[in-house]
């Protein structure tokens, strides 16, 4: 076991590297200088060179490189061009929404999946399972911009029974949190949901095909007790898969519901940074993104590994 | 179920409209965020949305109709000459930490906007001064390097507002000045929050709090104004749906005019727009009505020059480049240019967008082909306003009384007349107000003559706000949202 994650630490390690390099060049060949697009239509080209050099944007690609890769080795992600607050400042307001958001929504497509996937799967060619492979198609077809709009104008326009988007913060309390989160969370974990179940029931459809679940039935087991303690075991392997990638997907790719419900997350800070040429900002929190997803990979490696013995030699 | 949820919904509506009685804080929607909070170190017009006469306040300041009224300066006299300005301060003014604003602050902000390593957005304002002095507390002394009658005007912009020396540096995230209102929190990507100033000088404010909320997509912001979750958005961004408000007997419109002229630019470097029929032959071939109504769903009001239609000396030459494709076949044919493919660089905004769309099948048929590329913002400042590389592009020019960027020949669109930045000069120079206004018809007229550019209409201010709002501004003399005698009536 220890041998297995220190393998998979030295990749992770080298993954990081490579990002920080390729991120640094991007950014570099992008057109569009910061200070100029602060300063607008009618500055002078000295208040540009001036406010140029106060972001340190005179020095050369190497220096700024190394100024930035070592800051954020001891946790300084530089500052932001335009709004001027440290960019670790910035990322940790931005996870306060982006991270319960992405639980919010990650809990709630599991608590739908897993059982309406178990259901599919234990009543496989009735009306159920077609009842449920319907929907969770049309669940995965749906834009959820669409979606997250038909929300809004029922829950918010019509019942006002939920906020039309923003999020107040969470030293209002916990339940004004959770309210501007809960359309955004409910948009965002229904395709979720739909994709997580029908892979819930192809694996748990192919594992119930398999031998050892035969032994199981006739050594007595019920199929209930046989899908508990043996094939849901074994199905999880897919669908913890699944939820890794739809992890780091919500974390930042959520920038289309956090518009529609003018979230301040993560993918809308990218989203500015990119038009306003917040250069640092958009290095770091991409950086950080890659760091998040390699560490996610990372964890559901060594979750793989728990969960079945076998991957541990590999 | 159905009937209970509505019921105590409206139950819940009831209550929220007694509660709302004595309601003295307003959520004002902003498409876009500020980078930050320092008007004279960005020129981002989100920054004097939230700030300009809301926390800053400058010596003169913008009034609804465009007009200057004393703001920190009670009062100002000009020399003879017109090149020494005395401006009498207002006493008892302090900032929002407590400190007295004099006229020690006054010099350092002046001094600091004009100093070299300056960031200001707007440093052309502060180039004619040579000093500035403090004569007593309350008096302060600038002398400019000639006359310059629009120096009060100058001293109005959001740029040139009064900051202290023991603040200036932190403004951006923390600004501190004098106006009725005070910066309270900022949640980045969310909202700014600012509270009443009890201590102000003047009138106090209605409001005791203010929250401006960033809201950047059209639909998001429909919902937010139907939810009644933001009260006013003075620059709605959906126009398409200021019918449904008209309708709504919950909210009115609030439509006036802005300083953005919204032309269509042409590089008058290049070789075939260097010759004024091609650039006639266009303007003749847009028909501004159908671009008005295509992209902007029917508000904006057609211009014939760089000057704003609402401006007392607005001379109104829409007829000098009215819509006639036959005129615009046979200019072109005169200037022998057949076959014409010219560049058209759209940036973000929705004019542009859809303007640029609307205007590209007007040149087809005329016989121009254009090849229509979109632009981010920070490349469109890179490629077309500074490389100057472009054939045409669309944008809205905000800035009031901004005819004189075509004395400025290596602006983007380059248009080089010295007689013009002669007139231009004058302008600066004459203090006398006739006189300045016509000389500013004489310069309409000329850049209508040279057809510089295609103008097309000036930008409309469609806003949106709770029936029970009065006092926000129609029109937009600066980009602002003065909320100083905003107030909800009932």
């Amino acid at each position: 076991m220890a041998r297995f994650i220190a393998s998979r630490l030295v990749s992770l390690i080298l993954s990081l590297v490579v990002a920080s390099v390729a991120i640094f060049v991007v950014i570099e060949l992008v057109p569009g200088d910061p200070a100029g697009f602060m300063l607008g239509l009618n500055a002078t080209p000295e208040a540009i060179a001036a406010l140029r050099a106060e972001m340190g944007l005179t020095d050369g690609p190497l220096a700024r490189y190394l100024t930035w890769t070592g800051g954020m080795l001891t946790g300084d992600f530089g500052t932001s061009y335009t709004y001027k607050v440290p960019v670790a400042d910035l990322v940790a307001a931005r996870l306060w929404v982006s991270l319960p958001l992405t639980a919010y929504a990650l809990a709630l497509s599991t608590l739908i999946a897993v059982p309406v996937g178990l259901l599919a799967a234990s009543r496989r060619g009735r009306p159920a399972d077609f009842a449920v492979m319907g929907a969770t198609q049309l669940g995965i077809a749906v834009p959820n911009f669409w979606f997250a709009m038909l929300l809004v104008l029922v829950f918010a326009i019509t019942w006002r029974v939920f906020p039309s988007g923003g999020f107040p913060g969470w030293e209002d309390g916990l339940w004004p949190g959770l309210r501007a989160l809960t359309l955004p969370a409910v948009a965002l974990a229904l395709p979720q949901a739909s994709i997580l179940a029908r892979v819930m029931r192809s694996a748990l459809i192919e594992t119930l095909g398999q031998d050892y679940i035969r032994t199981a039935r006739a050594k007595g087991l019920s199929q209930g007790q046989s899908v508990r303690r043996h094939a849901l075991r074994n199905a999880l392997i897919p669908v913890m898969t699944i939820l890794g990638l739809q992890f780091s997907f919500l974390l930042a790719g959520a920038i289309i519901i956090e518009n529609v419900f003018f979230l301040p997350g993560l993918g809308r800070l990218i989203f500015q940074g990119i038009t306003q040429r917040d250069l640092i900002v958009v290095e770091s929190v991409v950086m950080l993104l890659v760091f998040a997803v390699i560490l996610v990979t990372f964890l559901v490696d060594v979750a793989y590994a728990l969960v079945d013995p076998r991957l541990r030699r590999a | 179920m159905f009937t209970r949820i509505s019921t105590s919904a409206a139950v819940l509506a009831l209550m929220a409209g007694s509660a709302l009685a004595q309601q003295t804080d307003i959520t004002i929607g902003m498409v876009l965020e500020p980078p930050n909070l320092d008007p004279t170190g960005g020129a981002a017009a989100a920054i004097d949305e939230v700030v300009y006469a809301n926390v800053f306040e400058g010596l003169t300041r913008y009034t609804q109709d465009g007009s200057i009224a004393p703001a920190l300066a009670q009062s100002w006299e000009v020399s003879e000459d017109g090149t020494v300005y005395t401006f009498m301060l207002r006493d008892g003014v302090s900032f929002h930490d407590g400190s007295a604003m004099t006229a020690e602050d006054v010099v350092f902000t002046l001094d600091r906007a004009r100093a070299e390593d300056s960031t200001n957005a707007q440093k052309a304002l502060f180039a004619g001064i040579e000093t500035v002095e403090a004569v007593d507390d309350s008096t302060v002394r600038v002398t400019l390097s000639g006359p310059d009658g629009a120096f009060p005007v100058k001293m109005a912009w959001g740029d040139a507002v009064i900051v202290a020396p023991e603040s200036a540096e932190t403004n951006a995230t923390n600004p501190v000045g004098t106006g009725p209102f005070r910066f309270s929190d900022w949640v980045q990507g969310d909202r700014v929050e600012l509270v009443r100033n009890d201590d102000y000088w003047g009138e106090p404010a209605a409001l005791t709090e203010a929250t401006f909320k960033f809201i950047a997509d059209p639909t998001a912001a429909f919902a937010a104004m139907m939810a009644e979750d933001v009260d006013a958005f003075p620059n709605f961004p959906a126009p398409e749906t200021m019918a449904q408000f008209e309708t709504d007997a919950r909210f009115k419109l609030i439509l006036g005019s802005t300083e953005g002229e919204t032309i269509l630019s042409m590089n008058n470097k290049t070789d075939t727009l260097s010759d004024i029929r091609v650039r006639q032959a266009i303007s003749h071939a847009i028909n501004r009505q159908d671009i008005i109504d295509g992209a902007m769903f029917g508000f904006g009001t057609p211009i014939g020059t760089h000057f704003a239609p609402h401006h007392p000396d607005y001379v109104d030459l829409t007829g000098q480049s009215a819509y006639d494709p036959e005129r615009a076949v046979q200019l072109l044919e005169e200037a022998g240019a057949s076959d014409l493919t010219l560049s058209l660089k759209l940036p973000p905004p929705t004019y542009a967008r859809r303007g640029g769309e609307i205007i590209a099948a007007q040149l087809r048929e005329v016989g121009i082909d254009t090849e229509i590329e979109n632009l981010e913002w920070a490349q469109w400042l890179e490629t077309v306003f500074r490389g100057k590389d472009f054939d045409l592009t669309i944008v809205s020019h905000t800035e009031p009384l901004d005819i004189n960027i075509y004395a400025r020949p290596e602006y983007y669109f380059q248009y080089d007349n010295p007689e013009f930045q002669a007139l231009m000069a004058d302008i600066e120079a004459e203090t006398d107000a006739a006189a300045r206004s016509e000389m500013y018809r004489q310069a309409q007229r000329t850049i209508a003559d040279d057809y510089v550019n295609g103008y097309l209409f000036q930008l409309a201010k469609t806003g949106v706000a709770n029936a029970r709002i009065e006092g926000m501004w129609e029109n937009a003399p600066t980009q602002a949202n003065d909320l100083t005698g905003v107030r909800w009536t009932e």
